[in-house]
């Protein structure tokens, strides 16, 4: 089954961190990238931007307003995303424990449907 | 263990937000610095152990507030203190815990407010500008004296001294800023704008110190415009702030060459600019843009973004450029965005018509370094090659630091060796 790994933090603490500790950060995201790569598992990956960035689209009196900022009003904001292949979701917990605690929290969430699927992966229609 | 190294990021981050509201709560800088100083000092023994809050300006601010009133209820000189003085601290122990749990919801209109205050007080028209940004980087940014006092090169004695003169006069206004009405607060949003746009400048073109550029102080005053675009995030002018800021500052690795001289825009290694930083600019003018209100900011960063898009500097789109600076001078009709419009001009409609849109601006830009070399530049373009020189050395005798003194003293000396042969 494809899982999404969606990871959540705070805009602006990953760019205090000294040279160093960012490395290391992303040294634990390229051993994830590595070893679902490994594995034929992995599907899209991506960074967003700062949540400053973002518009929100919501309904209002039959049209839609968009907005500026994040949907929610919240301390944490989505970062960025994974979406691997595996088989189980202690597979998946495991795969995301190889991501850093110590910056983000992350969310597994199963994948319904999806037109991404990890490389040579089974398609997640099936 | 991996919490600590990033706790300190963490505590930076929540910095300005919890000082903000611990501000508001007791009305005088000194008690909320000590406030935050307390709060910190817990976190960094107790978060360890735990973990780092979801919201941590939050516990910042819980934890500062319960720590101050504690000290002030065991501080024998307030015990004397009027009863409604210290309902204005918080008032008796319960209603504190009630309201300290409503502080835990922190609401994002009080938030805003606050942090537009701390930052409208750092930049009180009282203090001088040198001081308005020394205050904004001790208070706001949380640096130390001495990396102030090494960015500004003065001794750290000296600027302790001016800091604390700075703080007193802003902290007598920070007592009265009252929550401000929608016009005022335009007011203080513009002044703020200003402030960071400053700040930014003087890590850009840094007036003090040997090199040219101060990247951390850059960084901060990004780091400031994006935390007020996140409490105003609708405000199309903080957008072109945060835009423009990030453009000029993802061409400072491309800027200062190997010996510590200024690479001008046209010769620049383009490789070595920061293509996330403009990516996220370019999104950000976008957005501002959908807006239809533009203002200065706005139009300097589209400027700035049109000369990010061109893969050289003779592939720019000058005739854009052109048209944006006559729609800034309109805007802001300033000495110095006619000169930088005379600029543009030269691409456009040649040297000669620059040179004459010069003019009108001796007076007003004759101690103005920039002023002298585009005059100096135009006239070396029009061959008049004794008046550029006699416009390069006015520029030279202007020059605020040895980067820049580097960059003339090449310019001149190409310049005599085409002259040398006649």
């Amino acid at each position: 089954m494809l899982y999404a790994i969606l990871i959540y933090g705070a805009d602006g603490v990953f760019d205090r961190l000294s040279e160093k500790q960012q490395e290391a950060i992303l040294a634990k995201h390229g051993k994830l990238q590595e070893t679902m790569k490994k594995r034929n598992a992995l599907g899209a990956v991506a960074r967003l931007m700062e949540s400053n960035t973002a518009v929100s689209l919501r309904p209002h009196g039959g049209s839609v307003v968009v907005t500026d900022g994040p949907f929610a009003e919240s301390k944490e904001h989505l970062l960025g995303f994974y979406l691997i292949e595996c088989a189980t979701m202690d597979e998946a917990i495991e795969a995301a424990r190889l991501l850093p605690m110590d910056t983000a929290s992350y969310e597994i969430r199963p994948v319904h449907w999806s037109n991404q699927q990890a490389s040579d992966g089974p398609d997640p229609h099936a | 263990m991996a919490l600590t190294h990033t706790l300190e990021a963490h505590l930076a981050n929540a910095r300005p937000r919890a000082l903000a509201a611990l501000l508001r709560r007791f009305r005088d800088l000194d008690v909320a610095e000590d406030a935050l100083q307390e709060a910190m000092l817990r976190a960094l023994k107790k978060w360890p152990a735990t973990r780092i809050p979801s919201d941590p300006a939050a516990w910042l601010i819980r934890t500062g507030s319960n720590a101050m009133i504690d000290r002030i209820r065991r501080d024998r000189r307030f015990a004397e203190l009027a009863s409604d003085e210290i309902a204005l601290m918080g008032g008796p122990r319960d209603h504190t815990e009630v309201e300290l749990e409503r502080a835990e919801v922190i609401d994002s209109a009080d938030m805003r407010d606050d942090v537009l205050r701390l930052m409208f007080m750092c930049c009180h028209p009282d203090l001088g500008v040198h001081d308005q940004l020394a205050l904004a980087l001790k208070v706001i940014a949380g640096f130390s004296v001495e990396q102030i006092a090494a960015a500004f090169v003065i001794k750290p004695k000296a600027m302790e001294q001016r800091i604390t003169r700075a703080k007193k006069k802003a902290s007598a206004v920070a007592g009265r800023l009252e929550t401000p009405t929608a016009f005022e607060r335009t007011r203080r949003l513009e002044a703020v704008c200003l402030m960071i746009y400053l700040l930014f400048n003087e890590g850009y073109a840094s007036s003090h110190g040997k090199s040219h550029i101060n990247p951390e102080i850059c960084s901060e005053a990004i780091r400031l415009a994006r935390l007020l675009l996140s409490l105003f995030p609708a405000q199309a002018e903080v957008m072109g702030l945060l835009a423009l800021c990030l453009l000029q500052h993802a061409r400072h690795r491309a800027r200062i060459g190997a010996g510590g001289e200024l690479i001008t825009l046209d010769a620049q290694d383009r490789t070595l600019w920061d293509r996330e930083a403009i990516a996220e600019a370019t999104v950000m003018i976008e957005k501002a843009l959908r807006k239809g209100r533009p203002g200065p900011y706005q139009i300097q960063a589209a400027i700035a973004a049109v000369h990010c898009r061109a893969a050289t500097a003779a592939d720019a789109d000058w005739a854009e450029i052109e048209l944006l600076y006559g729609a800034l001078e309109r805007e802001m009709p300033t000495p110095v965005v006619a000169l930088n419009h005379a600029v543009a001009i030269s691409m456009t409609k040649g040297h000669a018509a620059a040179l004459a849109a010069l003019a009108p601006l001796e007076d007003d830009l004759g101690s103005y370094l920039p002023y002298h070399v585009a005059r100096a530049d135009f006239l070396a373009a029009l061959g008049r090659k004794e008046e550029a020189l006699h416009a390069f050395r006015a520029a030279l005798s202007l020059c605020p630091n040895k980067g820049q003194e580097a960059h003339i003293t090449q310019r001149i000396a190409a310049l005599q060796r085409c002259l040398a042969p006649d």
